[in-house]
Formats: structure tokens, sequence, C-alpha cells
């Protein structure tokens, strides 16, 4: 027997395995710098959401097409899976579909496999068009151009690519059936692959086995790809939605944060007690910054969100700030958090694990002043989101920044502010006159 | 036709030494606001009618800050709440109703974490409450057909799932009620949440609140209906772009129900 194509089979493996590791572990380290958020809440209401939204898919369908075609390729995604399980055990034990003691359920198996990636090849040509020839606008907002765009295009392309071979693998192991080549086992039904057998006219057995070789090879060594691709594209949804569901907001949208920092300082106020002009403790710790300017203001979740974003931009087909022109995009926000992040924890790599000041920061050298005050915290962007994504905490969390750290709030913002403080009311009137309505 | 407004202050209920059923949180655009204003009489209105025993805190009420927060400036914010909790606490308050969804969401969801928890409804929720316990028979004809499409609040819809309580209420009125394309979960802001009612908008091509007109227009009603002063000065706005304020009018529930039974 001949070991040399298991090695090479366990060598692909496991560098194909061990990388995608490596990178699970920078993305677990790069959201670990986000701040601590209590999330061990309302266990059962959390299982449920994921369940819910992110197996279930039920925010996808609130678009019927686009919802529909993504059920196709998820379910793809999924159930193709077991015949990776499959080529796993034949690489590495030198098996040819060592599943088909399955019998007739095997065939059934191999059957809808074919019939799936048809669907799936169909539904990602449909996506392509969409994006490239129909060209549906929140595909082509300016925050997708250069990268963005040819990352969506080459997922697709990948995709089609590993159904294809997956396709011409099967129709030349049937053909090999056919013609009794030993080692192909007479196993599996092919009621797609079976159609393109004629691609191969009268080839010989040898050049059949090379053509069932190569694809078998170049499905599985796509598939390895694909998955270390993932860190690198906006793809890790595929992955990140399940926890990113889970971790997602269990509170009534409207409900904000209350700043504890703020608190602290509030009630300190308050206390008639204290003294105002008391010097801090020599101990005293640093008092906390209040809202966010960079990533690691943020909280962890917040950056899961970031990495959990497929770019799909429902949330900006919605914004109103976005429908009627202005800078501000949900989408831009969650796709600069994540550029920001990435750039963060590179910074830590190449500096023995602490973070260097690069003089850059979230604020202002990724998103504007613009975009933030553009927002009218309608909640319509949370609202798309099909998995649980919340721009509009990170956008609050920038708006705390520039007003309670910077004092950089629109004048009118600030002349609203000062009437609170004076008055009472957003306008300038006396509090004395708050019941005057009733006499007018 | 209606007589004086009775407005119990709660100072006066505690001097009484008695307690009100309700708190009726009239907000800083409920109390000064003109266009505001009439909503609020109305909602009295239906208050007096329906003898439910309310107090407001008059001269004590301060802004919830709920605007202050979505700004940003949280420290405001909490300034305010703690003060208005203090006073909320004070008068053993249990029951808050509004008119407006920002301070409803705000008492309901954001007073809580800072010692004031109450139980805060909208007055659409309230009106519907009093008219299912029998206390409030709804017999007017004024509406009756009319083309009435609702446009929901963000703080009242999207930020705490109420888009039945409105449309309820439209119907008990025999309202023809129309739908938006955008509505309920999915309807378009007004434009003046997050504090942009006291902002110029960011530069662009259009107004948030001329585009949610041309949305409630595609519906041809002769009356677009709000659960929100801020929803309402947006909508009379953008009505007033469009050149049909002569046609087409804008009314709070409130006003609407207070109309249909002549109060």
């Amino acid at each position: 027997m001949d070991y040399i194509s298991n090695i090479l089979f366990a060598i692909l493996l496991i560098v194909g395995v061990g990388f995608f590791v490596k990178n699970i572990k920078r993305l677990s380290r790069n959201i670990k710098l986000g701040k601590d958020v209590k999330v061990d809440d309302n266990k059962s209401l959390r299982w449920k959401n994921m369940a819910k939204i992110a197996l279930g898919q039920t925010k996808m369908v609130v678009r019927p097409v686009a919802g529909f075609l993504h059920i196709i390729v998820y379910a793809g995604f999924i159930i193709i899976n077991i015949e990776v399980f499959e080529i796993i055990i034949d690489g590495l034990f030198g098996t040819h579909r060592v599943l088909s003691f399955l019998g007739s359920f095997y065939n059934v198996l191999i059957g809808s496999f074919e019939i799936l990636a048809l669907l799936v090849i169909v539904s990602v040509v449909i996506f392509w068009i969409r994006r490239n020839v129909i060209k549906i606008k929140r595909f082509v907002k300016p925050e997708m151009e250069g990268w963005p765009k040819n990352d969506g295009n080459l997922i697709l392309y990948i995709e089609l690519l590993l159904m294809t071979l997956f396709l011409v693998m099967n129709a030349a192991d049937y053909q090999l059936q056919l013609l009794d080549t030993p080692h192909y086992t007479k196993a599996g039904a092919f009621p797609i692959s079976q159609f393109i057998t004629s691609i191969f006219g009268d080839m010989s057995v040898s050049s059949l086995i090379i053509i069932e070789r190569a694809t078998w090879w170049l499905h599985i060594a796509g598939i390895l790809f694909f998955l270390n691709y993932l860190y690198y594209s906006k793809h890790l949804h595929i992955l990140l939605a399940f926890p990113n569901t889970y971790y997602g907001s269990v509170k009534p949208k409207g409900q904000f944060t209350n700043l504890d920092a703020v608190t602290k300082e509030v009630k300190l106020m308050m206390d008639p007690n204290a003294d105002p002009f008391a010097a801090p403790a020599e101990d005293a710790p640093i008092p906390e910054k209040f809202g966010a300017s960079d990533v690691q203001d943020l909280n962890w979740v917040q950056l899961l969100n970031a990495y959990s974003c497929t770019e799909c931009g429902r949330c900006t087909s919605s914004c109103p700030a976005n429908l009627t022109g202005k800078k501000l995009s949900p989408r831009k926000i969650m796709m600069d958090t994540r550029d920001r992040l990435e750039e963060v924890g590179k910074n830590i790599d190449a500096n023995n694990g602490v973070f260097k000041d690069d003089g850059k920061q979230l604020l202002g050298d990724y998103i504007s002043s613009e975009e933030l005050w553009a927002c009218t915290s309608c909640n319509a962007c949370v609202e798309e989101c099909p998995i649980s994504i919340d721009p509009l905490s990170i956008i609050i969390d920038m708006r705390r920044y520039l007003v309670m750290e910077q004092s950089a709030a629109p004048t009118e913002l600030n002349n609203m502010m000062s009437n609170i403080e004076n008055n009472g009311a957003p306008w300038p009137y006396n509090q004395m006159d708050r019941l005057n309505w009733v006499k007018e | 036709m209606s007589d004086q407004l009775k407005v119990p202050t709660m100072e006066q209920f505690m001097a009484e030494g008695k307690q009100p059923e309700i708190l009726f949180w009239v907000g800083s655009a409920g109390s000064f606001d003109d266009r505001a204003k009439k909503i609020t009489k109305a909602f009295v209105k239906i208050l007096n009618k329906a003898n439910v025993d309310f107090a407001v805190l008059g001269t004590e009420e301060s802004c919830t800050g709920d605007v202050a927060k979505r700004a940003g400036n949280e420290f405001l914010f909490q300034m305010q709440a703690v003060m208005n909790i203090e006073l909320l606490n004070g008068y053993e308050i249990k029951k808050i109703v509004t008119c407006d969804p920002h301070s409803y969401n705000c008492l309901k969801n954001e007073y809580p974490g800072l010692g004031g928890t109450y139980e805060v409804i909208h007055h659409t929720q309230f009106i519907q409450e009093l008219i299912k316990n029998g206390r409030l028979t709804i017999e007017g004809n004024a509406f009756n057909g009319k083309r009435i499409t609702f446009h929901d609040p963000c703080y009242l819809g999207r930020a705490n799932n109420e888009y039945d309580a409105p449309r309820a209420l439209l119907n008990t009125i025999k309202a023809d009620v129309v739908e938006m394309k955008r509505s309920k979960s999915t309807a378009l802001c007004c434009g003046a949440g997050g504090a942009q009612m006291f902002k110029e908008p960011e530069k662009g091509d259009k107004d948030i609140n001329v585009l949610r007109t041309e949305d409630a227009l595609k519906t041809s009603p002769n009356i677009i209906a709000t659960g929100c002063p801020y929803c309402n000065t947006m909508m009379t706005d953008g009505i007033k772009s469009k050149e049909k304020e002569e046609s087409i009018k804008v009314k709070d529930i409130a006003e609407l129900i207070a109309e249909s039974e002549n109060l």
C-alpha cells in the first residue's frame, strides 16, 4: 500500500486546522480587548434567541428573496459538511466512500447533497447577479468600494467552485463505478452529476481517476482554504452569528445603559456630606473615561458584533439618516470598528503583546463626528440586523465621549443641554410656568 | 364645550393626605410646546371625562433627561433622573402615564436602574384600558370611514414593542386605518429622535420628516395620526412642506378620541 497520500492528507489537515485555530485565538484575544459586560442573565431567553435567530434564520426571511436563497446556501453549507466528514476519514485511512455501508440511506444522503449543491450554485449565481448586475443599492454604498466588494464576490466564487468540484468529483466517480473500476465502490445516488458524465466522453479509466482524485483533493483543500479565509473576510458570521445572537441584548431596544462611572459621580455630587474641595486620595484610581473614542473603550460584545457583521447592509438600507443622503451608515460603523480592532491587534502582535500608541483612534480616524450626530437613535438598524448586531450602542458610546470628555456637541445641542441644566426643560422656559397650559 | 380643565397637582393631593390613581407625566413638550399643549389638554379632557383620579407634578416636574442621554450627556441625564426619582419616590408614585414615548421609554426602562421603579404606560395604552374597563365609552361618528394612517413613534414601537394600542383606538373611532408600507417594526423615524429635534440635520439630500411624510401621503390619508409630540411636529412640518396642510391634518390619537367624543 502507498501511504504517501494519507500522510500528505494528514499534513494538509493539520496545517489547515492549525492555522484556523491560530486565527481563532487571535480573534478571541482581540474581542477580549473590549471592556467586560454583564451577559450572564436571562440564559433561557438567550438560548431561545440563538435558536430562533441564528439557527432558525427568522430575521433573514423578513426580506423573502434574499432570505430564501440564504436558507438554501445555509442548509447546503451545514448538510454538505457531512460529506466532509467522510472525506476526512477516506483521506486519512485510504478508504473510499467509507460511509457507503449505510446502504440506501447513503444513496439518499449523496443524492440530497447533489440536489443541495445545485440549489446552492443557483442561489450563489443569483446573489452574484444581485451584487454585480442589478447592483441592489445596499451593495454599492461608498463603504463597499474596494476590498469589501471583492470580498463579497470572492466568497461567491469560492462557494461556486466548491460546489462545482463536488459535482464533477461525483460525476467522475459515478462513471468509474459504471466502468467497474476496482476500489470505486458502487454506492451513492447521483441525480445531478449523472447529467455531466457526458463531458468525459470516451475518457480512459486512468484519466477519469485523475479527474476524480484531482477534484477530490481540490474540494477538501478548498474547504480548508475557505475555513482559513473566514478570518480575513466578512464571512465570519457563519460561526459568530451563534454567539452573537446569544449575547445580543435581551432588554427593550429603547433602553440605553446607565453609565456606572457617571452614577458614582452623580451620587457624590448629591451627597451633602461630601467635601467638594477634597483632594483625591493618593491611591485613588484614575477616573474612568466616559464613553468611547477607541475600540478598547467599547465592551467585548460590541467588538464581537464587529467581527460578526456580514456587511449585508440591511441596517444601512433602513437608516433614516442614510436614506436621506447623510454620511451615517450603521454598516460602516461596524466595519470601521472591526478595521480599527484589527489594526490594534496587529499593533499588539508587532510590539510583543503590548499596544503601542499609534496616534490613531476609532473616533476621527475612522468614524467622523458628522456621522455620529446624524443618528436619530430610532433603532431601525438594530431591528433590521439578522444576527442581533447593535450599531446604535456604539454610536451612543461615542457621542458620550464627544459630549462628556470633549464638550464637542453641536452648538444647538449645547444650548438645549444648558436649558435643561438651568430651567429643567430643553427650551428656555421657566420651570414655574410648567402648569400655565391649564389656564391658556 | 369643555368646562374648565380639572388638573390637580400632587402637592394638592399630598395636602389632603390622598394618593391619586395615576400620575400624569406631562413632559417638557407637553408643558411648553404650543402644538403639544393641545395634545396634553385633549388627554386631560379624556381623563376628566372618565373621572380618572389623576395628578400632575406641575411646577415640580422637570425634564426626564431623556434627550440629554440620547445626545450623549449621561451626566446631565442622571442628574435629572436622580432629582426626579427623589420627587417621585417622595410622593410614593406607583403608576405613571405620559403622552410622550420618549419620557415613557426613559421612565419605564432607564429610571429603575437609578432607583425609580414605577408602572409606566403610554397614553394610548391607558385610554385603551379605560375603554376596556368600561370607564370610557366611544360613541362618536366624526371619523367614521375617514382614512387615517398611524405613524409609529420609534420609542413606542421598535423601542418598546407597542404597536396595537394606537391602532385599536383608531378602530374604536371607526376610522379606516390604512398602513404605510414602512409600518410597525419597519416604520421610518420622523427625524426628531436622538436629540435631532433640537439641532439642524447633517448635510444630506432630503429631510427625514419629508421622506416620512411622502410615505404617509402614499396612503392618501385624511388624517395622519401620531402618538408622540415630536413626531407630530415633524409630520406637521412635512405636510406643510408638501403644501397639504389644508387637506391633511396631523393629530395625536388623544386629540382624535377627544374630538370624536366632542370633549
